[in-house]
């Protein structure tokens, strides 16, 4: 039996990024995050930005637009509840925000201290006037980043999309024995 | 606790800001230091923040980053930092050339009745500075020493740290432009990047 291949979602996320001109690439590492970061790290005309909490990349990137530049924020959900504060000033000030979450605590989570994050992280975008979208199959993620891009930068919104933990993979915690 | 600073941070502000052109980009901390750089005169090229608190470097940094070939000046006070000190080791780690942080000390959250801050308790903000690796970290506490602070904010290579020990004393209330979006457009209009 031939299995067909997962197509390469994080090849055609950096391929969105690349025809948006995105240049600045703020990120808390994440698994799920990993090759896109490498990709991007790997590409001359993008600087990786790592952050210390996801609420500094709210910041950044409001500082980048000033200048006249895109920028993108990589997390996880969990990182999503750190930034409320920020994104009332992304949205009061109305500056583009692009950012790509990463979803734990849905599907077949294993670890229960990631749950109440997942299940908030779409309804806290909107709370705070952004709008989430989401990307539940690997097909769809270059499509769902490019579309996303231009009604963040066009219409300076706070646009996040939703990477779902059945395109990602859940995390194991099988222990060695 | 820590003894008051005496530098007067009205004047100081004037004097960090003082004789610039249009290669010189400010961004504001949340409250007294907007208050002081309007005092200054409110310019295109200002970003003074009323909110976003612990936001103000970081947005110094992207906007750094974006314009490499102007110098990003962010001041702000020491509440504000403390809020965003992870933010220090970020910018540490991308070693801006052209960005200078001054931090106007007054160990107190002016804007909400002067309860004490942490570096009234012994923080060190140019320890921390130093310690997360910004290559020049600073504290200033005398008047006197204003000509080094100007200098290192406006022409020393970056990333560059300064805190200024200023006296509690609260200034009248002078108030920028509050609508963000006015800002931010003006801000882009002034540096051309408007889409």
């Amino acid at each position: 039996m031939t299995e067909t291949p997962d197509p390469d979602w994080p090849a055609a996320i950096f391929d969105a990024l690349t025809a948006l001109d995105i240049r600045q690439v703020a990120y808390v590492p994440d698994a799920g995050h990993a090759r896109l970061i490498e990709l991007c790290g790997a590409e001359p005309t993008m600087t990786l930005v790592p952050l210390t909490t996801e609420e500094e990349g709210v910041a950044l990137l409001a500082g980048a637009w000033l200048g006249g530049e895109r920028g993108v924020l990589l997390m996880q959900s969990s990182g999503v509840g750190n930034c409320a504060n920020q994104l009332a000033f992304a949205r009061a000030a109305r500056f583009p925000l692009l950012t790509l979450v990463t979803m734990r605590g849905e599907a077949a989570e294993k670890n229960p201290w990631q749950i109440p994050m997942g299940q908030a992280t779409g309804p806290l975008f909107e709370t705070m006037g952004g709008e989430a979208r989401r990307i539940d199959a690997a097909v769809d993620a270059g499509p769902t980043v490019a579309a996303a891009g231009q009604a963040a930068f066009g219409s300076d919104a706070i646009v996040a999309v939703l990477i779902a933990q059945d395109v990602i993979g859940v995390k194991s915690f099988e222990a060695a024995q | 606790m820590n003894q008051p600073g005496t530098i007067d941070r009205r004047q100081a502000v004037a004097r960090l800001v003082a004789d610039r052109t249009d290669d010189l980009l400010v961004v504001g901390g949340l409250g007294a230091a907007t208050w002081d750089l309007a005092a200054a005169g409110e310019h295109d090229l200002d970003f003074g923040l009323w909110g976003a608190m612990g936001g103000a470097v970081l947005i110094g940094l992207g906007l750094a980053m974006a314009q490499p070939d102007k110098r990003v000046l962010v001041v702000t006070g020491d509440g504000e930092m403390l809020m965003g000190m992870g933010g220090l080791a970020t910018i540490a780690q991308q070693q801006p050339v052209n960005l200078a942080i001054v931090v106007l000390d007054n160990g107190l959250y002016g804007e909400t009745g002067g309860q004490p801050s942490h570096t009234a308790h012994g923080a060190d903000l140019a320890a921390i500075a130093r310690g997360c690796g910004l290559p020049v970290a600073a504290t200033i506490a005398e008047d006197e020493r204003m000509g080094e602070a100007v200098s290192l904010a406006r022409e020393a290579r970056g990333p560059v740290f300064v805190v200024l020990k200023i006296s509690p004393d609260t200034p009248p209330l002078v108030l920028p432009e509050r609508d963000p979006v006015v800002l931010k457009d003006r801000f882009r209009a002034a540096l051309g990047a408007a889409s």
